[in-house]
């Protein structure tokens, strides 16, 4: 058998378990779905009620369209996010991380079957609350640039692939507390990124800190893609940085990955939670 | 199921490399862990404890040989077979899998073992098919081959057809604990590494695997590394044995000549219970009491 077939059969074995396990807990997964829509849809109301709440004349559309669209790029990030960070944590939970770790399957094999499920889930996930949500609110996006903003939305994963590799070490090296640690690498991603309000409202600090989040580039892209309706030309330097950085951090945390696992091999942290 | 042609243990063969399935040197390793907090005390300096698990383990199995570690709880039998599994590494010492160092070239060895712990660790939730399809992926197999064999060794093992879709949060210890073997063999490992594969199974589950053991190395190229703490168990089943004390090889031969060794004080015939109390100088039940209050 060559060595690509396996690596496939490798890669779909975590793809086809991660869509068992979505079956097995739906009551969960419309659990947290209703969660995400009724935070997305909170988060947009704040925008509809702004000009009652200020007592002044504001361009509530926008602010409604601005709020919506950071809202559901963060649903589409964060699930990203916490199906490559969780990916340790779920086998320490059902107690298989052993039978995982001593399986003939490379670690970035893992990663690939991980991230194919994470991405499809992700968009599938992310166009349900759209559509829910659309009922709800009056979008204006006649002057979109769509295929930009699927460009954005693509360059954007690749970050967020690697910063999914950099939390699953948390739960890699502690096991009881590192899936809550993850928990706080995402909020603080989405205080820092700019997702409901322009970065330049952050203190002076949080906005040099607020550079360095990828979440920041695709939030901005997305944005100037759907309201703004900016052409792809001129956001490729947006994607190519935003490209450069998901391949620095997939690096960055496959090479700090590798050393955790060693670490954990070593001083016996290889083992089930519960 | 596949069946290969047996390869018969070779007494002799313990010298050459090319029929050693395992081969283990000096082999230690050592746990560290903070103490325990302290009532009152939460940010008081907590000391550092190390529990040697294993003291400079040697030994060699044999292809298609069937090995014992009998030992009580927390001899460092299931560190062996974890150090083995590439899921610890050892502080030092070397191992070889068929030829291949498990530190090393970690990857050849995953793809010739597998193994069968106490603890039936599955996805609760999945059926037994799901679970052993997932694991047929993971190690490359086709599924077309991967499901008739799966349900083959699952009727083998004595499992109804009726509960190979239901999920294992349903089965009883038993049952769950043949499907953990069926994920064992379903991947025809040449090195099977069962840690205590009956413990906690009723007399009947336990006979199933038992006869299921004594089968695939009858008629299948297996070497199979046994970590027990049950002694019958170990008489019937193994070629030969170690007995692990305290991270240490205190005795390893054939039970024939391990009973030789101690010989019988009473007249009756010697017990692999006799020839633990004769060469630790305390009984199964004490060592494992001590372990436990550790």
């Amino acid at each position: 058998m060559s060595g690509l077939v396996r690596e496939m059969r490798g890669a779909f074995a975590f793809v086809e378990r991660n869509i068992n396990l979505m079956k097995r807990y739906w009551g969960w997964e419309v659990v947290w779905l209703i969660y995400s829509l009724t935070n997305a849809l909170a988060i947009t109301y704040i925008g509809n009620g702004m000009s009652m709440i200020s007592g002044q004349e504001i361009d509530t559309q926008y602010v409604v369209t601005f709020l919506l669209v950071g809202a559901l790029i963060w649903q589409y990030l964060v699930v990203i996010f916490y199906a490559i960070s969780e990916m340790i944590a779920w086998e320490r939970w059902e107690g298989t991380i052993e039978y995982t770790f001593m399986a003939p399957v490379s670690r970035p094999t893992h990663l690939v079957g991980t991230t194919l499920f994470a991405i499809g889930y992700g968009i599938v996930r992310t166009l349900a609350i759209l559509g829910i949500v659309v009922a709800f609110f009056r979008l204006d996006l006649g002057d979109a640039n769509i295929f930009g903003t699927v460009v954005m939305l693509l360059a954007g994963s690749v970050s967020f692939v690697g910063l999914g590799i950099l939390a699953a070490v948390l739960p890699l090296l502690y096991p009881e507390r590192g899936a809550q640690m993850t928990n706080a690498v995402a909020a603080i991603l989405l205080l820092i990124s700019g997702v409901y309000y322009p970065i330049e409202s952050l203190p002076a600090w949080l906005q040099v800190v607020a550079k360095a989040s990828p979440a920041t580039y695709v939030i901005k892209g997305m944005r100037a893609c759907l309201l703004e309706g900016r052409s792809t030309v001129e956001l490729l330097p947006t994607a190519f940085t935003l490209i450069a950085i998901g391949i620095a951090v997939i690096t960055m945390g496959l090479i700090i990955f590798r050393y955790v696992e060693r670490y954990a091999k070593k001083s016996g942290r290889l083992t089930r939670s519960g | 199921m596949t069946t290969h042609e047996p390869v018969r243990p070779d007494r002799d063969a313990h010298t050459h490399e090319v029929d050693l399935a395992l081969r283990i040197e000096s082999v230690r390793k050592v746990f560290t862990r903070r103490e325990p907090r302290k009532r009152g005390k939460p940010f008081a300096r907590r000391k550092r404890e190390e529990t040697t698990a294993l003291k400079s383990i040697n030994l060699t199995v044999a292809r298609g040989e069937v090995f014992g570690v009998l030992g009580p709880n927390g001899s460092g039998k299931s560190t062996l077979i974890r150090l083995l599994s590439t899921l610890l590494l050892p502080d030092s010492g070397t191992m070889h899998v068929f030829g291949h160092d498990v530190e090393q070239d970690a990857f050849a060895v995953k793809r010739m073992i597998n193994r069968v712990s106490v603890d039936a660790a599955f996805f609760k939730k999945f059926s037994p098919i799901e679970n052993l399809m997932y694991a047929a992926r993971l190690y490359g197999l086709p599924a077309a081959e991967a499901r008739p064999r799966m349900k083959e060794i699952m009727k083998r093992l004595g499992l109804e057809e009726d509960t190979f879709d239901q999920p294992m949060e349903h089965m009883s210890r038993g049952m769950q604990q043949k499907v953990a073997v069926a994920r064992g063999f379903l991947t025809s490992p040449i090195l099977l590494l069962l840690d205590e594969p009956t413990t906690g199974l009723d007399p009947h589950s336990k006979r199933d695997v038992q006869a299921f053991v004594r089968e695939i190395r009858e008629s299948h190229d297996a070497t199979v590394l046994l970590t027990t703490h049950d002694m019958e168990e170990a008489d019937r089943l193994c070629d030969r044995i170690a007995i692990l004390d305290k991270g240490e090889i205190v005795a390893l031969d054939t039970p024939e000549e391990l009973k030789k060794l101690v010989g019988s004080k009473s007249g009756e015939a010697t017990t692999m219970e006799d020839v633990f109390i004769e060469l630790t100088g305390r009984s199964f039940e004490e060592a494992e009491t001590e372990e436990v209050s550790k």
